[in-house]
């Protein structure tokens, strides 16, 4: 049984701190909780998504940059 | 007795119904962006329509009451939990004291509205406690809520329990969103090709949009008329010597993204504008979420007031159904 995380805001997702640094979480790595996954960006503000449950083998269901509706599915975890 | 914020959400402000008067001077209206949502939630817990509530945009907070209360909540469909248990929105409910209101994810729409018997009771600030969080007035010190802030509540004698609007009276927001616009003021200074395919193409809501204004992309860049700038106006075509803007006025930065300016807008400026989105329509923006697809739709004055007219009456059909 996979463990999902959702987008808590809808608005554009990004899974980098900033354009020229490595992804907040790497495909199929750990997460751990209170870990920043990922940010949305909305209402020029960049909120960033914390995970409430771990595992690992991260797997992103959405591509950087992406538009995300709330509640679209962002990673699943092992 | 005040009501405890646990967690703020993403931007959630106090806003009643504004502060009319001040725009000459650059403070603008402010206030709910959808007012029929806030005025309904007043009218479900016994307050006066213009009573101070809280709106939150996309992310509910997490409340804790101090007191027994009446709240409600409309706009958009955010799940209300109250102690993790869901209730129905634009409906008055019963919370007690040591009970927390809470939220799920946003389903449709952008902006929530919490109404609470007795009204929030910060200071008021030129005669409104609307957050106008750039010029710091109102709200709680001139911000969004945080956690750990107490929000004081007023007496009130709290609605019936269990009182509903029907979903007839609740506004959908559809798709595409139609917002109709009266091209005007600037109009002339854009190709008839241009004008054409403002109406034509299909827009999104950028991630930009907030309470100042609402920024729209992917139709066709505009194509200006050629004139020589005035003294003053700079040297981009979509410069105008500075103009006061009107709420809901579309301004086109270099002709590419128009934006529609809201109850925190500025009054004033340099990009012309080629229009105005009707009255009747500016509390639609504020359930908008960004990526949505929009069309925007010429109408006349007359079409434009009569929508303004079918707005009060849905209002009154909504007084008339809660006895008010």
């Amino acid at each position: 049984m996979s463990k999902q995380i959702l987008s808590p805001l809808p608005g554009t997702f990004y899974r980098k701190p900033s354009p020229d640094e490595p992804p907040f979480v790497a495909d199929g790595g750990p997460v751990a909780v209170g870990d920043t996954i990922g940010l949305v960006e909305v209402m020029k503000t960049f909120h960033e998504v914390k995970a409430e449950i771990s595992g690992t083998n991260a797997r992103f269901a959405v591509e950087n940059e992406e538009p995300v509706m709330a509640g679209a599915l962002l990673v699943e975890l092992d | 007795m005040p009501v405890k914020v646990i967690k703020p959400g993403l931007l959630t402000t106090i806003q009643d119904l504004g502060r009319p008067g001040y725009f000459h001077l650059g403070i603008p209206i402010g206030g709910a962006m959808d007012r029929v949502s806030l005025r309904t939630a007043n009218l479900l817990v016994g307050n006066d329509e213009g009573a101070a509530g809280l709106e939150a945009v996309f992310l509910g907070p997490e409340l804790e009451f101090t007191e027994d209360a009446t709240i409600a909540v409309t706009g958009a469909d955010l799940p209300i939990l109250i102690d993790d248990v869901e209730q129905p929105g634009w409906t008055a409910l019963k919370i007690k004291a040591g009970q927390r209101l809470g939220f799920g994810y946003l389903k449709s729409g952008a902006r929530a509205y919490i109404a609470i018997s007795g009204g929030v009771d910060t200071p008021p600030m030129l005669g409104s406690r609307s957050t106008y969080a750039i010029g710091a007035l109102g709200g709680v010190d001139g911000r969004a809520i945080a956690a750990g802030d107490s929000l004081p509540i007023g007496a009130g004698a709290g609605g019936t329990e269990g009182a509903t609007v029907a979903p007839d009276l609740r506004r959908a927001t559809g798709s595409p969103v139609e917002l109709r616009v009266l091209p005007g003021l600037y109009w002339h200074r854009i190709t008839e090709t241009a004008q054409r395919g403002f109406f034509d193409d299909e827009w999104k809501v950028a991630p930009e949009a907030d309470r100042m204004g609402y920024r729209f992309r992917g139709g066709k860049a505009l194509e200006f008329v050629e004139r020589e700038q005035p003294f003053g106006a700079g040297s981009d075509p979509s410069n105008i010597v500075d103009g006061c803007y009107p709420y809901g006025s579309i301004q086109v930065p270099g002709g590419t993204e128009p934006i529609v300016l809201h109850r925190d807008a500025v009054s004033g400026g340099g990009y012309f504008m080629i229009g105005t989105v009707i009255s009747a329509d500016m509390d639609l923006i504020g359930q908008l979420q960004p990526h949505m697809p929009v069309r925007f739709v010429e109408v006349d004055m007359e079409t434009a007031l009569k929508a303004r007219a079918d707005r009060a009456a849905l209002m009154n059909r909504i007084r008339g159904a809660l006895d008010r």
